[in-house]
């Protein structure tokens, strides 16, 4: 039977512990929400991975990770169009730019950061392609699932948490009475901190600063715990109707009522 | 015959059962089952899994329910259907198990999610001796000044009735604030 469900009720952690296990080749293809990646593996190890239209390019990634500058990403990007990653990193080893274990270990990063990336996905589809094979003209890598299922378990645990600290990414944020002076935030915090407002819920600011639901949880809890900023319902967000509240629509009825039932109360 | 209906919510073994039971008059139509976790068995042996349901006639128009949420988390799906159309709600925490509050805390983020409705909260089992003072209990849950915490005794009917005048009080206060 094919390989293939929905991320509810198999995530990406079990996913890996089980091409691990049976030793699988091919590639899962996951359809997120907004997304799609495709992770292929080589008898049970992690081999090449890219994730929607990101470029995964050789020449991208040692860019990324400060191994070449933006000249030489240009240069390649204009003149090496049509070689593939194999004689592009051959290349690059023979003029001296990187070495051979640059390039394994930036490729390994990037594909172990866009697999990490699919553990907060919980929302999916996906499917495994035993013939689909990695890309011919891509370097692959060989890598090990054991430490990547692993962290991908303390993330989904993570995630458990934070979920039962902050359930729903659609409440707003407002500061406290707390001043924000001396304290030191990180690039990511601040970018939350700037949208800090009832109008906006933290899927919003997640969505305006492209974080994870994971980074914007992570994030809003340490300021959470710091006391700077307090959940609160979106203002200007329409109420839930709640219609049956009252059996009654007129509002001195409906304190009549409620006074009545203090009476009641006192009297018990 | 016009009815309207409260919520009591919280963490497994808060005291929710109990507390609807101090004040119903009618005996709490409880859902409660076996538990199967060797550490929940620990801390009592039934839990409700559904819902309880208490009732407080007010005169024969009027009549009050209550309904006690299920603490499991894996039975958090009835948590949304219990919510619609309360005039407020009450969470519970166990003031003796701090390693409750956390998840009171959520519990309380989600029904302010669910409806923008008054709410307080109770700490009961104030009356032991291992129980968390109530400033202690505050910070924990991260309340902030204007968030009603009660002391609570869930077998004492005057501290029961007690937190649900408080939640009446801040439903009326909301009414003719006009909020």
């Amino acid at each position: 039977m094919a390989l293939r469900g929905n991320l509810r009720d198999f995530t990406i952690t079990q996913l890996l512990n089980l091409i691990n296990l049976a030793s699988k080749t091919g590639t899962l293809v996951v359809d997120g929400a907004s997304e799609q990646a495709f992770i292929s593996f080589r008898e049970g190890k992690l081999a090449y991975a890219r994730v929607g239209r990101e470029d995964g390019s050789l020449a991208a990634v040692l860019h990324k990770a400060n191994k070449i500058n933006a000249n030489q990403y240009r240069a390649i990007a204009d003149r090496a169009g049509q070689m593939t990653d194999k004689e592009l990193g051959l290349l690059l080893i023979n003029a001296g730019y990187v070495t051979q274990e640059d390039i394994l270990l930036n490729l390994q990063g990037y594909f172990t950061d866009v697999v990490r990336r699919l553990f907060t996905w919980v929302e999916g589809i996906f499917r495994f392609e035993n013939e689909m094979l990695p890309p011919d003209d891509r370097i692959n890598v060989k890598l090990d699932l054991e430490n990547i299922i692993i962290e991908g378990s303390r993330q989904l645990r993570e995630l458990e948490q934070l979920k039962d600290e902050i359930p729903s990414l659609e409440m707003a944020l407002k500061f406290t009475d707390r001043p924000l002076t001396n304290v030191n935030l990180s690039v990511d915090e601040w970018k939350v901190v700037k949208f800090v407002d009832p109008k906006n819920t933290m899927r919003q600011i997640a969505s305006t600063n492209k974080l994870t639901e994971i980074d914007v949880r992570r994030i809003v809890y340490g300021l959470l715990q710091a006391g700077l900023v307090e959940l609160v319902r979106p203002s200007g967000a329409p109420t839930p109707p709640n219609p049956k509240m009252f059996p009654t629509p007129d509002k001195e009825e409906q304190k009549s009522l409620i006074n009545k039932l203090i009476g009641r109360i006192r009297t018990m | 015959m016009q009815t309207v209906k409260m919520v009591v919510t919280g963490p497994f073994s808060a005291g929710k059962t109990q507390f609807i039971q101090s004040v119903s008059e009618i005996d709490v139509v409880a859902t409660e089952r076996r538990i199967s976790s060797d550490e929940e068995r620990s801390v009592k042996s039934a839990t409700t899994v559904a819902m309880d349901f208490g009732r407080i006639t007010v005169d024969e128009d009027l009549v009050l329910y209550l309904f006690g949420t299920p603490g499991q988390k894996r039975f958090d799906f009835m948590w949304e259907i219990l919510s619609e159309g309360m005039l407020g709600f009450i969470v519970m925490v166990d003031s003796t198990r701090p390693e409750t509050f956390r998840e009171a805390r959520s519990i309380l983020e989600t029904f302010r999610a669910y409806a923008p409705t008054p709410f307080v909260v109770a700490a009961n089992k104030q009356d032991m001796e291992d129980s968390w003072e109530l400033e202690d209990v505050r910070h924990a849950l991260r309340l902030d000044k204007n968030t009603k915490l009660l002391p609570c005794v869930a077998t004492e009917r005057d501290t029961v009735k007690t937190v649900l005048l408080e939640l009446l009080y801040s439903i009326l206060n909301e009414m003719e604030s006009g909020k």
